[in-house]
């Protein structure tokens, strides 16, 4: 009973979707007010029906309620709480749902927290957002509809595939959804301001808190893929270029960059177009992704099944949203009204260039992830687009941004001064290249690149510290200056962590994919084997049991110059309903990198004296990764409790009054 | 003003030669890599002969791991097996620990490059991930003449699936 209600209410919402698209642009031509304003209620009550479903769709997997199909197919009595619930979206079905949950969910918060928006642009907003959330709900109808009964019910699921029985993962889908479909509430502001033929400082104001708060989880959501990968995976990799990896990076790319085009258009009423439209292209990148992964046209992890009428209908969905929002640009972006100017070195010509590094490398990236599509739809044969190739573009357009950055935020806007930055960044200047000559010369001229990848972090980092201490006027007087740091505004204070975070990923990519060391052996119980100059001894081999998986798991004591570091105990799990085995890779984080160990097969027969194959790794730097995503996403968040996102809102309650 | 942009023309055609030169230089960057290292073909055993591979040219060779073909070089880090689409065989040598889903009779993507003798080199292996999901292009292309090794199910029905 309680799946058809959730059936039901599914079904309520898709009703109030259409009419939340229809109404209010009907009461907008015939400005009756009454009709416009029913565009709140509407976004609130959509968001209650699809909360219903999901929740309905959460009780059937606690409760394990095998009669429907998707809880059969995806879940099991034995597993675990956290994955009964996580399960609900671990599935294309229940993913769907989530993700049109996030989409009603931001548009209702729209309606509450938008107050002081003008109600018409309000009530465009919510409309197209309903359109959105039109589509979802009709493609969940149509092709995954996650209420289907099986009849009889099996008594037992199939079991969650193992994987992706994580904490990690748990939550990996969740906020990278939170991300994509955040996006949205940009896409829907500027389809409303191109309506609208307006757009305003006080737009971009509106237009950067959403859109700040999409990166935020977007970056937290592939961090967390990512950290995933690292640890459950056991190939000691985080990163692969992936098509569904490439498919949540387009949007970041492309949020990276509203998120700093739309500080023009708020600063400077310039760049207005262009920020209208890498709102829509954002988005776009988002849907494409969901395409990508959802149609079954890339198979990996990620992609729960192959079923080309749903490829077909996402591929429609994209093809129409993507059509219609771009003619809409095309048609009124002309009539924009054009903004300030700037000269050639300003802050504005900074941030364009920032805009135009970024948007090339998310075309490029583009263009890797698609070609092998195109050249097998062309009849031509199967072929793949390797990391070297996204390495080399992630090196060729990223270091002159990175080069940039530390010079940016300190040019003024208008007109800036280049001789003012350079002066004052002169340390920064002599860190890099002190740190580059001292690692070429060091390595004897062998690691030339990975000098440089050092010396772009750190130029990164000095720099913002630099900016920080400059703004607050240090050199004159310390004590004065760490009094103007608390009273700086936050949202410099969270470009400039987010900008050093960004240097420390640089430095721990450089670092760890330079410096790491892999050893693959085979051990008997109390041999030894060497990496990254720690001693890796085997202790034991020995079975052990889990809630619903047995496993094998090797003790292996670390040592350093023969004093003891750390226990290590990686896990061979076999897993039952379905029978599938992982490899439970040991980890342990030390300050100066981590030590990381997978143990493989036995050779041989299974003896006391039993022969293992391990990878052993020491890998330096790893945690620079996720403390350097950490300090991006805290920048943000910093950024995003400025005064200024509730000053502006302010100012715009007085205007629309 | 005596520096900067002074008209919006001049302003819009700093920006558009800008983002036209770092468009170029991501083209020439694209194909450049294009042609070089970063494409992989994708292969099963029987298309080798019809594209000319040479030894180290990089390739993505996907099929089904032969039934009884596994076994362990002498170092005991190195797998060596037999991949199939069912007509046309090829001998794989791998050094590394097999992904968890590997089995003799499951499909299999391996890639890596030809050696001299005619034995394919894998730096990496991936095995299918679960149950509901097997790569493109591991799909044997003579699935009748493929056997299950249980004898659960023949390979054709998996390919019905």
């Amino acid at each position: 009973m309680i799946a058809e209600a959730g059936h039901f209410a599914l079904v309520i919402a898709t009703i109030l979707a259409l009419m939340a698209g229809i109404v209010p642009p009907v009461g907008l031509k015939r400005r009756d007010m009454g009709l416009i304003a029913l565009a709140d209620s509407f976004a609130v009550a959509q968001f209650l029906m699809v909360a219903i479903a999901f929740a309905a769709l959460m009780h059937g997997f606690i409760v394990s309620d095998f009669s429907l199909k998707v809880v059969a197919a995806n879940s099991h009595t034995a597993k675990p709480m956290l994955y009964k619930v996580a399960g609900t979206w671990g599935n294309h079905e229940g993913s769907l749902l989530l993700w049109v949950l996030i989409l009603t969910l931001f548009a209702s918060l729209v309606s509450l927290f938008g107050r002081n928006l003008p109600l018409t642009f309000r009530a465009r907003v919510l409309s197209v957002q309903a359109l959105l959330s039109l589509g979802f709900l009709l493609f969940i109808l149509v092709t995954s509809n996650p209420f289907e009964r099986l009849s009889p019910a099996p008594l037992e699921g199939n079991g969650l595939n193992p994987l992706l029985q994580d904490p990690g993962l748990a939550f990996h889908p969740p906020m990278l959804y939170l991300g994509y479909v955040g996006l949205s509430v940009a896409f829907s502001f500027a389809v409303a301001a191109l309506i609208e033929r307006e757009v305003t400082p006080m737009w971009a104001r509106w237009v950067r808190p959403w859109t700040l708060a999409a990166w935020i989880f977007l970056t937290g959501g592939i961090a967390l893929g990512s950290w995933w990968a690292y640890y459950e995976l056991g190939w000691g990799g985080w990163w692969f270029w992936d098509p569904v990896e490439n498919a949540s990076f387009m949007p970041w790319l492309a949020a990276s960059a509203l998120l700093h085009s739309a500080i023009v258009v708020e600063k400077r009423d310039a760049l207005k177009s262009w920020t209208i439209l890498l709102a829509i292209v954002a988005f776009s990148f988002s849907l494409l992704g969901t395409f990508l992964v959802r149609s079954g046209v890339i198979t990996s992890v990620h992609a729960f099944a192959v079923d080309p009428t749903r490829g077909i209908f996402i591929l429609g969905f994209l093809a129409l949203v993507v059509g219609a929002s771009l003619t809409l640009f095309a048609m009124r972006a002309p009539s924009l009204a054009p903004g300030g100017l700037f000269g050639l070195v300003s802050r504005e010509s900074a941030l364009v260039l920032n805009n135009i590094l970024l948007a090339t490398f998310a075309a490029v990236v583009l263009i890797g992830t698609l070609y092998p599509l195109f050249v097998e739809a062309a009849g031509g044969a199967q072929i793949s687009v390797g990391a070297p190739f996204f390495n080399y573009a992630a090196l060729v357009l990223m270091s002159p941004l990175i080069v940039a950055l530390g010079l940016g935020p300190l040019l003024a806007w208008k007109r800036g001064r280049l001789s003012r930055a350079a002066r004052i960044l002169l340390p920064a200047l002599i860190v890099a290249a002190v740190v580059f000559v001292g690692t070429v010369w060091a390595t004897a001229g062998g690691y030339v690149m990975s000098a440089f990848g050092l010396a772009l972090g750190l130029w990164l980092i000095v720099s913002a510290k630099l900016e920080i201490l400059q703004r607050i006027r240090f050199f004159e007087g310390p004590m004065a200056g760490l009094k103007r740091l608390v009273r700086l505004p936050r949202a410099a204070l969270g470009m400039a962590l987010a900008h050093m975070g960004l240097g420390v990923l640089v430095l721990a990519i450089t670092i760890s994919e330079t410096w790491t060391s892999e050893t693959l052996t085979v051990l008997s119980p109390g041999e030894t084997a060497m990496a990254g100059g720690y001693e890796f001894t085997l202790d034991k081999v020995e079975p052990v049991a889990g809630p619903n998986y047995a496993a094998v798991r090797g003790t292996l004591s670390v040592r350093r110059d023969g004093e003891l570091v750390t226990v290590l105990t990686p896990e061979d799990r076999t897993f039952g309903d379905p029978v599938m085995e992982t490899t439970e890779a040991a980890i342990r984080p030390l300050v100066t990198g981590d030590l990381y160990a997978v143990i493989g097969e036995a050779i041989g027969p299974v003896a006391a004296d039993g022969r293992w194959s391990l990878r052993l790794y020491f890998k330096p730097a790893i945690s620079g990764l996720w403390l350097g995503t950490l300090m991006m996403m805290a920048g943000g968040l910093l950024s995003l409790t400025d005064r200024r996102a509730r000053v502006g809102a302010a100012a715009a309650r007085e205007k629309a009054a | 003003m005596a520096k900067g942009l002074t008209t919006r023309k001049s302003q819009r055609l700093v920006v558009l030669t800008a983002g036209l030169v770092t468009l170029g230089l991501a083209t020439g960057l694209v194909l450049y890599a294009l042609g070089s290292d970063s494409l992989s073909l994708f292969v099963q055993p029987s298309d080798i002969a019809e594209h000319d591979v040479k030894p180290g040219d990089r390739l993505k060779l996907g099929g089904l791991v032969a039934t009884g073909s596994f076994h362990r070089g002498d170092d005991g880090v190195t797998n060596i097996f037999t991949v199939t689409d069912c007509v046309a065989d090829v001998k794989v040598s791998f050094r590394g620990i097999l992904p968890d889903l590997f089995r003799e009779g499951q499909g299999v993507v391996t890639e890596g490059t030809f050696d001299t003798a005619g034995l394919f080199v894998a730096d990496t292996v991936l095995a299918k991930h679960d149950e509901n999901y097997a790569p493109p292009g591991t799909m044997p292309k003579n699935a009748a003449a493929c056997t299950h090794p249980e004898g659960v199910a023949t390979a054709a029905e998996m390919a019905g699936r």
